[in-house]
């Protein structure tokens, strides 16, 4: 891909709270339309690097551009153009999925339709419940359903998946590969190398604030391969997560 | 190359004026007025304070003065018999005179809070100065109807006062009639002060929770990710509230009104003049709450700190005695408390017809309060 599909452009990117450095001069290019992971342990610096991205932050130094727009000096417009879910975010737990959406269409100035939003997420009849009453995949999706909008560019998320159920864990995986194939572009943050080898067109490995490989998951994988890796125990043809999803259903979960 | 991304970023430089146009901070500060006002209505605990804790407390009163409350005043034997005060007090609606009693007997009774004050009218025998004296000890076994009385007493030697000045102009005359059509009863004095309690308690302890509850389950920081700026936020949430308070003290003044039969001298622009002293009451009080919200490290910090502004002010506002019966030495704090002006205030634009002009000074110390509010709240305010 050509760097002109960029959408997102980092440069250099350090941040420092006092002692600790946090993101250490990275740089990296997110394009247009792909699934983009950064993953690492906790404390890499991945939420950091999000965060900046979406403009909850500022850098100490180097330079973000999203869309072509500085996120230091443009930081209301970009905005405009992103959806941003945040790890463990919350909404006002006693109104319902339906005033929700209704905040979030002012707070973007849209004029969604509110259950055709709720539909792509698979929450269309949960539309009347509270927010407090949903499971921890429903806030998830519905989390998402939120960064939908203002029909964003980029979306970005944050351990989507963290604490969910395999079958939930799923479905949240289809949902996002759907907002990809309608043309929006991902930046997810995971633990889960499962979840980025099926989800991410490329991945960026985060450790100590630094980007220690990047690439799409195929070529690292084969790289580690070709320098002589091997499995210690032989790979069977199935493993526990599809004994479980084969026992239990992988279908969507009335949760 | 080069010219390539210079149209680029032009490109993207119109696109995002256009969009700067069409975004208004107004729509996405009402989404959050309405969110937040839903979420408020379902809120126990704003109900709670808002309307159950003052209606509660008129009811009580209210049926406690149903007719009028019955203040008891007991007459000193050492009183001068038949006068002009004397008839004044034996016509009046809502006194009980007790004569029958001896004096020991009358003071026992006052210490018990049987009766609510013991009178002693004596003639001045010198021809300067006043006709009478009027001697009157309350109890504090019956604190509140003693005040209520010693409103009353004041009010009736005005009316006498004014009657006795002979070259009556005629503006006193009118000014007099006024005074005796009314009467000063239970719920114009409580009414106020539960108004006044309900605004202080919503502004303190609402705020404080509200937004402490935002930032920590981070509801605040995704609206960070949208476009709206952080002072229409707070604009927003803080409009909700105003509105939410603004029906409950609708609801406490009508209640009172249609009810009991509290007093609004001018009717409707009387009621009017007491909402927006509630409003600027409720906006003073909230940075209080924005502090707390601030300085609160967990949740159950919270109804500590808000107690803290609040309690005093309960107790030494005037919401349940007039601040006359404290102690001279407790007198200067009560004096300093912020409530203390906004239940004056009330009560004189309720009772005595006030306009803001004749409650500037009133207005002047709230004012003030909110100063120093505000400037701590942008000191302490925390936004994650």
């Amino acid at each position: 891909m050509s760097p002109a599909n960029a959408v997102i452009k980092v440069e250099n990117l350090t941040k420092k709270y006092q002692q600790l450095t946090a993101v250490n001069g990275i740089s990296f290019e997110v394009y247009e339309g792909e699934v983009f992971g950064l993953l690492g342990p906790n404390g890499a610096g991945k939420t950091t690097t999000l965060e900046i991205m979406e403009t909850l932050r500022e850098q100490t130094s180097g330079k973000v551009l999203i869309h072509g727009l500085d996120t230091t000096t443009h930081s209301n417009e970009i905005k405009q153009l992103i959806g941003v879910q945040l790890q463990a975010a919350n909404y006002y737990p006693s109104l319902t999925l339906l005033e929700l959406v209704d905040l979030f269409a002012g707070l973007y100035n849209q004029q969604p339709n509110p259950e055709e939003l709720l539909k792509m997420v698979a929450l269309e009849e949960k539309a009347k419940a509270k927010y407090k009453e949903l499971s921890g995949g429903q806030k998830q999706r519905f989390s998402i359903a939120t960064t939908l909008i203002n029909k964003p560019k980029v979306i970005f998320l944050d351990e989507p998946t963290t604490g969910l159920d395999p079958q939930a864990r799923r479905n949240l995986w289809e949902l996002i590969k759907n907002i990809r194939n309608e043309g929006t572009t991902v930046v997810i943050t995971t633990h889960y190398m499962d979840e980025a080898e099926n989800l991410c067109d490329r991945v960026a490995i985060m450790e100590r604030g630094k980007i220690i490989a990047l690439d799409s998951p195929d070529n690292l994988i084969d790289n580690l391969v070709a320098s002589g890796f091997e499995r210690i125990k032989s790979v069977k043809k199935a493993n526990l997560e599809d004994v479980f999803l084969q026992l239990t259903g992988n279908e969507w979960q009335v949760e | 190359m080069l010219l390539y991304i210079h149209q680029f970023n032009k490109h993207h430089f119109r696109h995002n004026r256009e969009y700067m146009k069409k975004y208004s901070q107004l729509t996405a500060m009402l989404a959050i007025s309405k969110a937040s006002f839903r979420s408020i209505t379902r809120s126990p605990s704003a109900v709670v304070f808002t309307l159950l804790f003052p209606l509660i407390f008129i009811l009580v009163f209210g049926f406690l003065g149903g007719n009028g409350i019955t203040l008891e005043l007991g007459i000193h034997s050492g009183s001068d018999g038949k006068n002009e005060v004397y008839d004044a007090l034996k016509n009046m609606a809502g006194i009980k005179l007790i004569e029958d009693k001896s004096d020991d007997a009358l003071y026992k009774e006052l210490e018990k809070g049987r009766i609510d004050a013991v009178l002693n009218i004596r003639m001045n025998p010198d021809a300067e100065g006043p006709r009478y004296f009027l001697d009157m000890q309350t109890s504090e076994a019956s604190m509140d109807k003693g005040s209520v009385l010693q409103s009353v007493m004041e009010n009736l030697v005005n009316q006498l006062n004014l009657k006795d000045v002979k070259p009556a102009a005629k503006i006193a005359e009118l000014r007099q009639s006024r005074v005796k059509g009314r009467k000063y009863s239970m719920i114009d004095f409580i009414l106020p002060g539960q108004l006044g309690f309900s605004i202080l308690s919503t502004g303190v302890f609402g705020t404080a929770f509200v937004f402490f509850n935002l930032r920590q389950t981070l509801v605040i920081k995704r609206f960070f990710a949208t476009p709206i700026r952080k002072p229409f936020i707070i604009m927003g949430e803080a409009l909700s509230r105003l509105v939410f308070s603004m029906l409950g003290a609708i609801f406490i003044i009508a209640i009172g009104y249609f009810a009991f039969g509290f007093t609004l001298v001018n009717g409707f622009i009387t009621a009017l003049t007491m909402l927006s002293l509630a409003a600027i009451g409720l906006i003073v009080f909230m940075g209080f709450g924005f502090i707390i919200s601030g300085l609160a490290k967990n949740e159950s910090m919270i109804p500590p700190l808000a107690n803290i502004v609040t309690l005093p002010q309960f107790l030494l506002s005037g919401t349940f005695f007039p601040i006359e019966s404290f102690p001279s030495w407790l007198q200067p704090v009560c004096k300093a408390l912020p409530l203390t002006y906004l239940n004056d205030a009330l009560r004189k634009v309720a009772f005595e017809g006030a306009g803001f002009t004749d409650i500037s000074s009133h207005l002047l110390v709230m004012l003030l309060w909110g100063v120093i509010a505000y400037a701590l709240a942008t000191r302490f305010f925390r936004w994650e």
